[in-house]
């Protein structure tokens, strides 16, 4: 290729993409991250988007009685869905995954219940309700005391013993 | 394993060259050549075809009176009933709710939308497209809303792309083979054209921050799906996708828009996405810590798997449809990967004993469906059919034995319907009885 037509393509490189930024309208609205904030459910791995609020097991033991039980059983030991407390050894690859024996983060629970559940009611509970299941969630599974308050602080810190069983499959693509 | 070698094409080879065992033929005889096939799996002989009509044709009713008036919308043939999707909750019990695509019915590389699988964790949202918004925040210099109306007048791009779930095909991980058909054995996968906006586009519209390595995508359907996906995607081919195959997304796959990652897990495509938050960590959301995380047979557990590997699949003949005669057939399917652009797809008819080569259907396109098809002569001898995929980036399909060196199989024969695990991608095998019976089978 002469240098005459390289420049040339180079120049129509530049056009092609001078013009695909021009093209963008830019109609997107500014908006401010307090006006995102009721839709801004996401909880990172570390705590980071944990709201304010506290709640225990024995206040979360009375929630879950009267929005749990129906699907997820007395106890937490299962029911139409799935167990919430207790789970069997990781022995078989078609193993059922449960919070004690499977999931790697605690935030994971929190971040859950508050967006999903209850099934039929979405995004009902408080903070502080989602607190509360929280706790009687983990203490029922003796991830942490009867009397252990969870919230923004000491969720976070729950030690789950699946969380390092985990390989990320394709790394590359991070 | 034996490679049968093609003869050289001439035309004194007029007859059909045998290309591997137990029948594979060369591949020009599907261009016809004049010869009569048997015709498809479960339509009439080859009499019919060849043969002299017994009586003198005459006009149906159909053709001796009007037809029927238009509809604004239409639907297929009332003969075509039957084509439909499998529905695994068809009550909307409290549950996910799934609906596969009937590969065996269909023959084409783009699924009509109506067919279309979907997979909806507390059923569709009813959602206003007038009243829907999507923001992008977080790492961003300025936050951004967008209205449908507004997204509707950025520079759009179209492509095909498949989408399949990370459960596809995973009863194959059963010690056993399932007996059922390609619908619920591989039915959460399908293949559509779709028109949306690049959202490397919107994303340098609000000043994405360089450091950032992740965007959590959220869906507006009750459990507001939410899966964190890697800047490094999200600038690369991700799409606001905003129609399917040419007309407005379906509700049951993400209307009026959703997140299309060409090649990665349907779960992670959002559905009715309405924000995106540009962040430093992944969120370990439920979906990607916990459900698509396939658990290994030591014990630990596969997490961001993300990419849907090379596959191919036999969707004619396959279980259901009746080989009924020996004679000459077409093996047909579909082959995909979500690393590229299938370059190869080799057939067997021996249970991998001996391959040939199947001719692709062009276009091959990257991340989408990939016909590919085989003449093949029944001798009415048992067989096994298997198809085996290559693409692009030098990925090869394994087979099921690498498959389960690597991930296990169950402990306990697998039901229909259920997901021992996820990311199954080795071969499937198809017996051919005496009687022309189509079974699953391991080979």
């Amino acid at each position: 290729m002469s240098t005459r037509r390289i420049a040339a393509a180079a120049l129509l490189f530049t056009l092609a993409a001078n013009s695909s930024l021009a093209e963008s309208p830019r109609l997107g609205k500014s908006i401010t991250e307090v006006e995102i904030a009721a839709w801004d459910l996401s909880i990172l791995g570390d705590g980071t988007g944990l709201p304010s609020g506290s709640g225990t097991a024995a206040e979360g033991a009375a929630i879950y009685a009267q929005k749990c039980v129906a699907c997820h059983g007395e106890g937490g030991k299962g029911g139409n869905n799935g167990a919430v407390v207790g789970g069997g050894p990781l022995d078989r690859i078609e193993a059922t995954k449960t919070i004690v024996n499977f999931w790697g983060y605690p935030t994971t629970v929190f971040d859950f219940i508050r967006r999903a559940m209850p099934w039929q009611q979405p995004r009902t509970l408080s903070n502080d309700e989602v607190y509360a299941l929280v706790a009687f969630i983990f203490a029922q599974n003796k991830l942490i005391g009867e009397k252990d308050a969870m919230n923004a602080q000491t969720l976070p810190k729950v030690k789950m013993p699946n969380r390092d069983n985990f390989i990320v499959r394709f790394p590359k693509e991070i | 394993m034996r490679i049968f070698k093609r003869r050289n094409s001439g035309e004194k080879h007029s007859t059909l060259q045998p290309v591997a065992g137990n029948g594979l033929l060369d591949r020009r005889a599907l261009l016809g050549r004049g010869i009569a096939f048997a015709g498809a799996m479960s339509a009439g002989g080859a009499a019919s075809l060849t043969g002299a009509a017994a009586e003198p044709l005459k006009d149906e009713q159909w053709s001796l009176e009007p037809g029927e008036v238009l509809s604004p919308y239409q639907q297929p043939s009332k003969f075509e009933k039957k084509v439909t999707r499998i529905l695994s909750n068809p009550r909307g019990e409290p549950r996910t709710q799934h609906a596969r695509t009937p590969h065996h019915m269909l023959n084409g590389t783009i699924t009509p939308n109506g067919l279309h699988f979907t997979i909806s964790h507390q059923g569709n949202p009813d959602i206003d497209p007038d009243k829907h918004k999507l923001i992008i925040h977080g790492m961003v210099k300025q936050p951004l809303a967008f209205t449908l109306d507004s997204l509707s007048r950025y520079p759009m791009v179209t492509r095909a792309a498949f989408v399949e779930c990370g459960g596809n095909s995973s009863l194959l991980f059963s010690k056993e083979p399932v007996q059922t058909d390609v619908q619920n054995l591989h039915g959460l996968v399908s293949c559509a054209e779709w028109t949306g906006v690049k959202l490397s586009v919107l994303l340098e519209e609000a000043g994405f921050d360089k450091n950032a390595k992740w965007m959590i995508a959220e869906g507006a359907d009750a459990p507001a799906v939410s899966r964190s996906v890697p800047m490094k995607k999200a600038l690369d081919d991700a799409m606001i996708a905003l129609y399917q195959n040419g007309e407005r997304l379906m509700p049951g796959n993400g209307y009026p828009v959703r997140l299309l990652l060409p090649g990665y897990e349907g779960n992670m495509q959002v559905k009715y996405l309405r924000r995106l938050k540009v962040v430093n960590q992944p969120s370990m959301s439920y979906y990607e810590t916990r459900t698509y995380s396939p658990v290994l047979p030591n014990g630990k557990a596969y997490r961001f798997f993300f990419l849907q590997e090379v596959k191919s699949f036999i969707t004619h003949p396959s279980p259901g449809l009746m080989l009924k005669e020996p004679g000459l057939y077409e093996i047909s399917g579909i082959a995909y990967s979500g690393t590229g652009r299938i370059t190869k797809v080799m057939v067997s008819a021996d249970g991998g004993k001996s391959w040939a080569k199947a001719a692709l259907q062009a276009p091959v396109l990257s991340k989408a469906f990939t016909l590919f098809r085989m003449a093949w002569r029944w001798n009415g001898s048992p067989a096994v059919l298997q198809s085996r995929a290559w693409d692009d980036a030098g990925n090869v399909q394994p087979t099921r034995a690498e498959v389960v060196a690597t991930r296990g199989e169950t402990k306990t024969v697998a039901r229909v319907g259920g997901f021992p695990s996820q990311h199954y991608n080795g071969i499937t095998s198809w017996g051919i009885a005496g009687s022309g019976e189509v079974k699953h089978v391991y080979a």
